[in-house]
């Protein structure tokens, strides 16, 4: 589903973002991406979501080529990524529903079935009593949440989630946690950025771990691994 | 639940705010108003000049002694002209008539005269289009042709300084007109630019869903064709008032004034939306591009 072959980044102002980084991301893992601020997270997870280009090296995205994308093939491929942010970035006068709509609106998805499309996957992430309630009126656990579900409501093969839980307290972070479980469960590819080594640890999922740049560990290889 | 359309996105804009959807109608409506104040200036400079221009006539004189039905018989012929929109025959007597009612001071000579000195003839006007020193030398030309004209006369100087002040004044019309118009694309498209930076976040969660430029960009342009067609409502509101003040305060010399037609009213909504358009359209293209 992502792949990244010898990639490096170069940004225009000379900072030197990733150097020669390569991983495979099968589809159905679970994927922690740790490591410090600076250490290359955010780089990749751009790189994935198509917002910058591999200085060198090919990133494989679903099947698109993101060094080779045109301006109309980046919304295509955006349509495949379900994205959230630790800043849960809602648009805040319109209501839950209509933030969830939204992300079905913009891909131009037809009129008729789109209210038991938003409940169904607001009911998903049990928010479906909070449907007509905006933004400020709720916690940063349930904000996620509607995040969480503007992401889902596509079908999407992958699911990005950059820091989701920075925001939280414990007990909304495990929520979310559980959550992403779930939606890995249903056989959707979940690469999640965190400084959150306590949520890494024990779960069993693969990590990679950047570092000035470079992957300096991956479970997977690790193990003998798949990758 | 309510789905949103481009149309209600850009109407959403408004409702939400309020002040800042105010001031941008506002600016373009003063904007707008400056260009449709210069059209009326212009407008009227125009409709004195059409009516100093009705005074365009070519006239032939006939020779003393040519038979009547001649002068008819070609009469129908200058008639036929392209150029010519009516034709009045005004003979001996008429002319002289004319002569002792409008040349009061040298009524005596007139009355005292045996035989009369003042010659028949053709009294052309030409269509408005026509009213032009080439189109009324090249008519000049053509009747000096005909054997019983003796000479034709059409105010040469007075109709070429015409043709000048007729250039002139188009072309200033121009330059001004269009300079307004460039600040007013300038002005309108700061206002939707503010719209748009207010906006930064949301486009960016649009891009990110995965909204293609073209659904970001509809309701922008939408909000600006709606701004510039309000801010075209307010100019004309403005420029009418200006117009009956104007009228009310001058009334001695603004008898002749004039306001713009439907048509030209029209046109100039249709203006007004477009450089909305435009406006909008700049500015967003420069926001997408850099974001």
């Amino acid at each position: 589903m992502i792949r990244f072959q010898h990639v490096s980044k170069t940004y225009p102002n000379g900072v030197e973002a990733l150097r020669d980084v390569s991983f495979h991301i099968a589809k159905g893992q679970f994927v922690f991406l740790t490591g410090h601020s600076g250490a290359g997270k955010s780089s990749i997870l751009s790189l994935i979501l198509a917002e910058h280009r591999p200085t060198a090296g090919d990133v494989r995205v679903s099947g698109f080529p993101v060094g080779k994308l045109t301006a109309n093939q980046v919304p295509r491929l955006r349509r495949k990524l379900g994205i959230v942010f630790q800043d849960f970035r809602l648009l805040e006068y319109r209501t839950v529903e209509e933030n969830v709509a939204f992300a079905l609106e913009v891909t131009g998805a037809r009129r008729e079935g789109m209210a038991s499309r938003v409940m169904r996957v607001l009911t998903r992430v049990g928010l479906a009593s909070k449907a007509h309630v905006y933004p400020k009126e709720l916690s940063g656990g349930e904000q996620q949440r509607v995040a969480i579900a503007r992401a889902l409501v596509n079908d999407p093969p992958i699911f990005i989630a950059d820091e989701p839980t920075g925001n939280l307290d414990e007990r909304a972070t495990r929520g979310i946690f559980q959550l992403l479980q779930q939606i890995n469960g249903g056989g959707t590819v979940v690469v999640m950025a965190t400084h959150n080594l306590a949520l890494v640890r024990d779960t069993g999922y693969r990590v990679l771990e950047l570092k000035g740049g470079q992957v300096v560990y991956d479970s997977a290889q690790e193990a003998g691994g798949t990758a | 639940m309510r789905s949103s359309t481009p149309f209600r996105e850009a109407l959403r804009t408004f409702r939400r705010t309020p002040l800042l959807s105010a001031l941008s109608v506002a600016s373009i409506g003063f904007s707008l108003f400056t260009i449709g104040l210069f059209a009326l200036v212009a407008l009227n400079f125009r409709h004195s000049l059409q009516n100093l221009a009705e005074r365009v006539e070519v006239v032939a004189f006939v020779l003393r002694g040519t038979p009547t039905e001649t002068i008819t018989a070609a009469s129908q012929d200058v008639q036929a002209f392209p150029e010519v929109l009516e034709v009045r025959y005004v003979n001996e007597e008429q002319a002289l008539s004319r002569a002792r009612q409008e040349l009061v001071e040298f009524k005596d000579a007139y009355r005292d005269l045996e035989a009369n000195p003042l010659p028949a003839s053709l009294e052309l006007r030409l269509k408005p289009e026509f009213r032009d020193a080439r189109s009324a030398q090249a008519v000049a030309e053509r009747l000096r042709g005909f054997p019983f004209v003796d000479d034709v006369r059409f105010g040469r100087d007075w109709v070429q300084r015409l043709d000048r002040l007729r250039n002139l004044a188009a072309l200033v019309g121009l330059i001004i007109g269009l300079a307004f118009a460039i600040v007013a694309v300038v002005i309108i498209g700061v206002t939707i630019r503010i719209t748009v930076l207010q906006r930064a976040t949301e486009i960016a969660i649009m891009r990110l869903v995965g909204a293609t430029n073209q659904y970001i960009r509809g309701p922008f342009l939408l909000e600006g064709a709606l701004k510039g067609v309000l801010g075209g409502l307010l100019a004309v509101l403005m420029c009418w008032v200006m117009y009956a003040v104007f009228r009310r305060t001058a009334s001695e010399v603004a008898s002749g004034v004039v306001f713009f037609g439907a048509t030209a009213i029209a046109i100039g909504l249709v203006f007004g939306t477009l450089i909305g358009l435009l406006g909008s359209l700049l500015s967003v293209g420069r926001h997408l591009k850099n974001v």
